[in-house]
């Protein structure tokens, strides 16, 4: 196992990837961005000279690669008590102003979450009125997020989660088990848009009441997360919300003061200024 | 004359612990000085999701108020931090703690050998790992990656441990500088501390 790998050596990955195919990792947080590296090399059984021929020689790789690249652990109903404020008071508070809206996952990954909000809002009975976009830089784990399909040895801390958020039923409600992989019902996400986007090169692509990016800008340096910031402000109507992780924070990044702190425990923030 | 022969130029001190370090580490953080000059970095095993209540048990008796930093927050002297529940916890150089959802290491997350291995990747030689008790064998590469980089290393004693897998394990790894009591780790953290006056 190689246990550490130089600078230069990552810098000579990011600019071949930069050039041939237009990804720019060149802002990504260095210790996890190290580590996701590392990850690689093991796994395929490659040196950082195979690598970079691999990336050059092979364009089907870069797939693969990103795949593994992208973090993509996630659960459903993560952090339940970020849910019931989704519920209780930031879709409620979006109703005040109109019947319909847009909802944006913004690195939506395998689609835990975006899943979980459809729940969220088949419960609320408001399902048909929310259009949900979800993207992600990578394609392969976009495709099983369209699956809805999950390993049922995940299911036991989704259903926990679920419980703590007080649903109105059971997870099992919404999925059916076939060969060991709960596979949820498809209607779920009749409202759902899966696209590729890429949140450091990708366009603003639409206006959204709501975005949620959360534990995805962790793994971008200040200087990305800054300008990634900038794009949601851009992407949101007045008074709409964004929600980042538990341990993230907005604090410092430019456009601060163009919103306000609806919840700091679980970092659900408003726009309120253009 | 001082026990341990030591100076001021550290940057920082990294505590990992699991099973049996709680009583430790509330001793360590209720007896050393109010004002310690250094950041103290922990990683402790903790109940995945639950988020609250565990940063707020070691803050009834420590001297300085406990934290679990959000991502990118600068790491300040004298602040003390802890490793936030189902989140990995970096050191990222220029001075900043960087979080991350990546899977799970030795079935953990936090993980030590995430926080201790960065930590070292960052302040090299200046820095200090304390690795107590525990029942696996994370930690024990994070402080194998401490010593590699010049660092100092303190496990505590074995046979005072609860469970002592984890300060076995980084012994088996790399040669450990000291082996200490919680007492005694308390004791080296009061004389590092006068060096910095």
């Amino acid at each position: 196992m190689i246990q550490d790998i130089d600078i230069a050596d990552l810098k000579k990955i990011t600019e071949l990837i930069q050039v041939k195919y237009g990804y720019d990792f060149r802002n990504y947080a260095m210790s996890s961005f190290k580590r996701r590296m590392l990850r690689i090399l093991e796994l395929k059984s490659l040196s950082v000279e195979s690598l970079l021929k691999k990336l050059q020689e092979q364009p089907t790789f870069i797939d693969e690669f990103l795949d593994e690249l992208t973090v993509n652990v996630t659960e459903m109903f993560r952090d339940p008590g970020f849910w019931r404020i989704i519920r209780d008071e930031i879709i409620p508070g979006i109703l005040l102003n109109h019947k319909q809206f847009k909802i944006w996952h913004a690195g939506c990954s395998s689609g835990e979450e975006v899943l979980s909000m459809t729940i969220v809002l088949k419960e609320m009975g408001i399902l048909q009125d929310v259009q949900l976009y979800a993207t992600d830089l990578d394609t392969t784990i976009l495709e099983k997020a369209k699956q809805a399909s999950y390993p049922i040895k995940n299911m036991e801390l989704n259903e926990k989660n679920y419980i703590r958020y007080e649903g109105k039923g059971s997870l099992k409600d919404y999925y059916k088990e076939e060969n060991g992989k709960a596979v949820f019902d498809k209607s779920l996400l009749q409202n759902v848009t899966f696209r590729k986007h890429d949140l450091v090169k990708g366009e603003v692509f639409n206006k959204f009441d709501l975005i949620l990016c959360r534990n995805v800008m962790i793994y971008f340096n200040q200087t990305l997360q800054n300008e990634v910031l900038k794009k949601f402000h851009e992407s949101m109507f007045k008074y709409g919300y964004l929600a980042i992780g538990s341990k993230e924070s907005l604090i410092w990044c430019e456009v601060a003061n163009k919103f306000l702190v609806v919840n700091n425990e679980e970092k659900v923030y408003k726009k309120i200024k253009d | 004359m001082d026990k341990y022969n030591l100076n001021n130029s550290y940057k920082a001190v990294v505590i990992g612990g699991s099973a049996g370090s709680f009583q430790g580490i509330v001793k360590i953080l209720s007896q050393i000085p109010k004002n310690f000059h250094l950041p103290i970095i922990m990683c402790l095993h903790r109940l995945k999701h639950v988020r609250n209540g565990f940063v707020e048990a070691l803050s009834i008796k420590s001297v300085v108020q406990v934290v679990e930093p959000n991502d990118k927050e600068t790491i300040k002297k004298g602040g003390v931090y802890l490793a936030p529940s189902n989140y990995h916890m970096s050191v990222e150089l220029g001075n900043h703690f960087a979080m991350s959802t990546e899977e799970m290491i030795n079935n953990s997350r936090p993980a030590i050998d995430v926080t201790l291995g960065t930590a070292a990747y960052v302040y090299r030689d200046k820095l200090i790992g304390i690795l107590l008790s525990g029942a696996n064998r994370d930690g024990g590469l994070g402080m194998k990656n401490i010593k590699d980089k010049g660092g100092l290393t303190i496990v505590q004693e074995p046979s005072e441990c609860m469970i002592d897998t984890m300060p076995k394990a980084a012994l088996s790894l790399t040669q450990i500088d000291y082996t200490l009591k919680i007492d005694e780790i308390v004791e080296f953290l009061i004389e590092l501390d006068k060096h910095y006056k």
